[in-house]
Parts: structure tokens; C-alpha cells; sequence
């Protein structure tokens, strides 16, 4: 269900017997192996790869590189003109001044409180609006599908002066109910889990009802077990999605002892050093890189989840 | 009664998805339209004030500036970050090694939150000790004022925001060059068609459903440009980074202005349902 794409295709190149190793393709593209195998092709295509993989390196990685290491230089280091490319003296002593400054504690675990607790609130509400949505089909349910999916058109940029005025509204400034209500009005969650769940074949349900089973335990013990993969791709993105968001924590959680991660280095970065802002940017970027490490898989599946079918 | 014990069921189920979306989906969306009529500060009650607030949005010198730097961004950030993710999809596509780290690597920065890389970037601008002019002056090169100059704080914005979004799009259109049948390839081989009308006549046409898809999303993304002007620039300088969300945010956030900004939005809805309304229309004739 979350394969990236890959075809098990036939190894063309294998049966070519030239200098080296040919290069052996998985599935055929545009260049055909047996171009890709020529004398020249092979040069071309070594030649391309090295130069994509420095450059890919360069831009993408490098940069980050900049901010680690940026971290670990002096004050004055960290202003030298020409910059050094290595600290002389590597310190770790900007991240003790960013985790005071900044307060990076309390960010941290503000924002930990609200991914996760958005989470489980989201996943909640989604979760069986979906499942009444594919598997309980009430009246109007086609509407109301409808018109969840309907607030995807409108621009986030636009809903939010309302949105904002209806939590003002509602006095949920600075409660973290303010991120979490919002966030769970996610079309695109029941959207993706609707989806999975009317794959679901009718005969296990009919087999749970049978055993007398009610709505409730079909969810729980039928419905939720099968549908993990499409769980854990909507769980990761939803964490995610909370962990980065910037402009609606923003409005929301305007107390400082309540600011998210994002916020929080927004406000306080024009009133301290730069290695010491790099140190919290660093802190800041090692919870997503973490996930990402371990959740690959599932986050490309993800991305092309919703796109390709939809 | 069965049917109707299924239904009370499904709305049971339903009920916190329903009053998650009234009141924090469907109301604002209402809301908005009715702000856009009001003037109000959120403290006094709030007045119908006619067309008012769309003629003070209008009026306001910013108004055209802001639409213009919208554009011009939309523009450039399309020209880079709409044709180099697909670009170099065809081309990761075509290599047989290190893929997993491409995929990886390009990806990454979309992870990070965006205030890391916009404020990553803002050191790497700096016009002194700034990793880009250092760069530059170690090739002889002058150094750029980047987010100083009028002139180049537009672009230094796109390259933020394409560095840092270009790897969703490149990874959607990876999955779908792989889902491109090779007889298609191996057809067009046949018939003798070169590198270059491989790439037309068969990349692009078995791509275009999805080109087209992640043209309207990247439109519509991108025209909501804020969190760049927002903290990279601050509007400046001489106004040439306001877009429009960032002005719709100023009216509501420094002038508390919420009835302008409701009508400013409405304005920005209207132009980006308009592109949608386009696109669908390209994708339905496509079908047919």
C-alpha cells in the first residue's frame, strides 16, 4: 500500500558485456539502456551524476552544515570575514546561551504538548467521522463530504482573519483548544482515511457484525488494525504539520510563556547573537530531521498519496 | 427501526467532525464575507459599513504595489520553483545510483520548519559577513545587497521559498515519471524518436494531469506568500516585498483593520478560485 512506485522491472543491461560493470536499470526511462551503456552514454551519465550529487549536496546540505557548525563558532568567528569553513575552536557554549535565551525548554515542550495533543484530538474527530462517512453512510453524508472538502479551496491566507476573529470570539486566545478546534477541521484527513476505509472489504465487517459486533467495536477492532499504514501517513503529517506551523500559532499563542518553537525564535531572534540564533534554529530543525530519518518511507508515500490519485 | 438507528449512529460519530467544521470551517468562510461588509475592532459591536472597505483596500497606495510584487513573485517563484522540481525529476529519474539520497537529501528542507530556514537564510543574505556574498567574493565577484535593494529583495525571497518547498514538488513528480509505462518509451525508440521528442511527446503528455494539478496548488500557494515578507524583509525596502497577504495581515494585525483585510481577502479569494476555476476547466477538456 505505501511502495514509493518502484516497478519490479526486467535487468536489461545484465546481458552487455563491456569495461566494467554495466549499469543496471530497474525500469526503463527515457534514455534506453542500451544508449545508457554506450561508450558515451556511460561518460554522460557518470559525468551528470557527480555533478548532481555535489551540487544536491551543496544546496541542499551545506546550508545546514553553515548552521551547525555556525553554532559551534566564537562570536567573533562566526562575524570573521572571510568565514572559516570549520570552527577553530568548536564550543557548544552558543546552545547553552540559546537554550537560556531563547527558553528553548519551555518552547519545546510547548510545542510537544500541542502536536501531540492536536493529534490525538485530530485523529479522534477525523477518524470516525471517516468511518461514518465510508461505512455507516448516513443522509446527506455525500454533503457533507462535500462541504468538508470545499474549505480546502479556500486559501488558508484568507480564513484567517475570520477564524481568527471567531476565536477571539470564542475567548480561545492563548488556549491551546485555539490550535487544536482548527486544526481537526481537516478535509483532507477524512479525505485520505474515507478513502482507505471504503477499500475495506465489506465481508470482514459483515463477518465482526455478524459475531455482534456494534458499530464501535467494528472501528476498533476491525476497521483501526487494518487501516495502519493510512493512519501512520496521516499521523506523521498532522504531528508534522503542527510542529511547523508558524502563522496561526502566532495570532494564537501570543503569551510568551506559551509560544510555540516557531514563535518563540521568531520573537526573540532580533534581540540576540547570531550563533547563538543559529543554536536554536539548530535544536529547532533536530525533531523534524528525526522523523524524518525514521518515518522516509511513509512521509514520500504520503506526499504522493493524495496527488497522483486524486 | 434500522435506517434510522444507522443514521442516529453515523451522526453520532459525526458530531465532533461536524462541530469542528461549522464553527472553525464553515462559519468563518461565512464570516469572512460578512467582515468584508462590517467595520469593526472586535470590542465595540460592529457596524455595516457598504462597500467601504473594499473602496479604503482599494485606495490604499499599497493596493497596486502589493498586487504587483504578488505577481511578480508568483512569476518568479514559478519560473524556478514550477520548472527546476520537474526538471530535475527527469533527470533523477534517468540515474541508476544514489537515489535514495537525492530523494532524501532534496526533501529535507521541506521538513524543517519554515522559520529555520527563513531566518537560516536572512544570516546567509547578510550583505557582510553573509554566506552568499562571501561566496561571491571568493569567485571575484561583487557582493549584492540582497534583502536591502529594492531590486533584488523580491528574488532573494524566491530563492528562500523555492529552496525550501521545491522537494514536495519533485517528489510527486518522481512518482509520477515512474508510473509512465516503458512500451511508451520503447514505442517511441522504435519510431525513432530522439531524447528530446521522448521528453515531448511522451514525458510531458503522460504528465500532464499532474502538471496541471501542481500548477493551480503551487499558484495558489505561492500568491499567499507570508512568512518570507514577514520576517525576511518586513514589507521593505520602499514597500517592494508588501504582497497581498502580508498587507491583509498588516490591516488586520497593526491596524486592526479587520474589515479591510476581509475585503482584501475576498479580493485574493476571488483571483485564486478564479485560477482554480481555470484549471479545472484544462483538466476536464483534458479528459475529454
Amino acid at each position: 500500500m505505501i511502495s514509493v512506485g518502484a516497478r519490479a522491472g526486467t535487468r536489461r543491461g545484465r546481458a552487455r558485456r563491456r569495461r566494467g560493470r554495466p549499469i543496471e536499470s530497474q525500469f526503463r526511462t527515457i534514455i534506453s539502456p542500451l544508449q545508457l551503456n554506450s561508450r558515451w552514454g556511460r561518460r554522460i551519465y557518470w559525468a551528470v551524476l557527480v555533478t548532481i550529487v555535489v551540487s544536491f549536496t551543496l544546496i541542499f546540505l551545506f546550508p545546514l552544515y553553515w548552521m551547525i557548525t555556525g553554532a559551534m563558532k566564537t562570536g567573533e568567528e562566526i562575524a570573521q570575514m572571510p568565514p572559516t569553513l570549520f570552527p577553530a575552536e568548536p564550543t557548544l557554549d552558543s546552545y547553552v546561551e540559546a537554550w537560556d535565551l531563547f527558553d528553548l525548554g519551555t518552547l519545546l515542550w510547548n510545542t510537544a504538548y500541542y502536536s501531540f495533543g492536536g493529534w490525538l484530538f485530530c485523529m479522534a474527530v477525523d477518524v470516525s467521522a471517516a468511518y461514518a462517512l465510508s461505512r455507516l453512510r448516513p443522509m446527506f453524508g455525500g454533503v457533507i463530504l462535500g462541504a468538508m472538502l470545499a474549505t480546502l479551496m479556500i486559501p488558508a491566507m484568507v480564513v484567517l482573519i475570520p477564524l481568527y476573529v471567531t476565536v477571539v470570539d470564542l475567548g480561545l486566545l492563548n488556549n491551546p483548544w485555539g490550535l487544536w478546534f482548527p486544526a481537526a477541521a481537516n478535509g483532507f484527513n477524512i479525505f485520505l482515511l474515507k478513502r482507505f476505509f471504503d477499500s475495506i472489504p465489506r465481508e470482514l465487517i459483515e463477518a465482526a457484525q455478524i459475531d455482534g459486533a456494534g458499530p464501535l467495536r467494528v472501528l476498533w477492532s476491525v476497521v483501526l488494525p487494518i487501516s495502519r499504514p493510512i493512519l501512520g501517513v496521516v499521523s506523521i503529517f498532522t504531528i508534522v504539520t503542527s510542529f511547523k506551523d508558524f502563522v496561526w500559532p502566532l495570532l494564537v499563542m501570543t503569551d510568551s510563556d506559551k509560544m510555540t518553537l516557531s514563535v518563540g525564535l521568531s520573537q526573540t531572534a532580533g534581540m540576540v547573537s547570531q550563533n547563538a540564533i543559529m543554536g536554536g534554529l539548530v535544536v529547532a530543525s533536530v525533531p523534524t530531521i528525526i522523523v524524518f530519518f525514521i518515518f522516509q518511507r511513509h512521509i514520500m508515500a504520503g506526499l504522493t498519496a493524495g496527488s497522483i490519485k486524486g | 427501526m434500522p435506517v434510522l438507528r444507522r443514521n442516529l449512529t453515523a451522526y453520532g460519530f459525526l458530531c465532533a467532525a461536524l462541530l469542528c467544521f461549522a464553527v472553525f470551517a464553515w462559519y468563518p468562510m461565512a464570516r469572512e464575507f460578512i467582515l468584508s461588509f462590517q467595520s469593526t475592532n472586535l470590542i465595540d459591536p460592529p457596524t455595516w459599513v457598504g462597500l467601504d472597505n473594499f473602496s479604503y483596500a482599494v485606495s490604499d497606495p499599497a493596493f497596486a504595489d502589493a498586487w504587483l510584487a504578488t505577481l511578480q513573485f508568483t512569476f518568479l517563484a514559478l519560473a524556478c520553483g514550477y520548472v527546476v522540481p520537474f526538471v530535475v525529476a527527469v533527470v533523477l529519474n534517468e540515474l541508476r545510483h544514489a537515489r535514495a539520497y537525492l530523494r532524501f537529501v532534496v526533501y529535507l528542507p521541506v521538513m524543517l520548519p519554515p522559520i529555520v530556514a527563513v531566518l537560516l537564510f536572512r544570516w546567509f543574505f547578510d550583505p557582510g559577513p553573509g554566506l552568499f556574498n562571501q561566496v561571491l567574493g571568493f569567485f571575484q565577484l561583487p557582493g549584492l545587497a540582497w534583502l536591502d535593494s529594492p531590486t533584488t529583495a523580491l528574488i532573494s525571497l524566491v530563492i528562500v521559498s523555492t529552496w525550501m518547498n521545491m522537494g514536495s514538488a519533485t517528489l510527486i513528480y518522481l512518482a509520477a515519471l515512474q508510473n509512465i509505462p516503458s512500451e511508451l518509451y520503447e514505442a517511441a525508440e522504435l519510431d525513432g524518436a530522439g531524447i528530446w521528442k521522448r521528453i515531448r511527446h511522451v514525458t510531458i503528455p503522460q504528465t500532464r494531469l499532474i502538471l496541471l494539478l501542481m500548477l493551480m496548488l503551487q499558484i495558489v500557494a505561492t500568491m499567499q506568500v507570508f512568512i518570507e515578507p514577514y520576517m525576511l524583509t518586513g514589507g521593505g525596502p520602499e514597500n517592494s516585498t508588501v504582497t497581498v497577504a502580508y498587507l491583509l495581515f498588516q490591516y488586520a494585525f497593526t491596524y486592526q483593520n479587520y474589515g479591510s483585510a476581509g475585503a482584501l481577502g475576498m479580493m485574493l479569494m476571488i483571483v485564486l478560485l478564479a485560477f482554480a476555476a481555470f484549471q479545472l476547466r484544462l483538466t476536464r477538456e483534458d479528459k475529454t
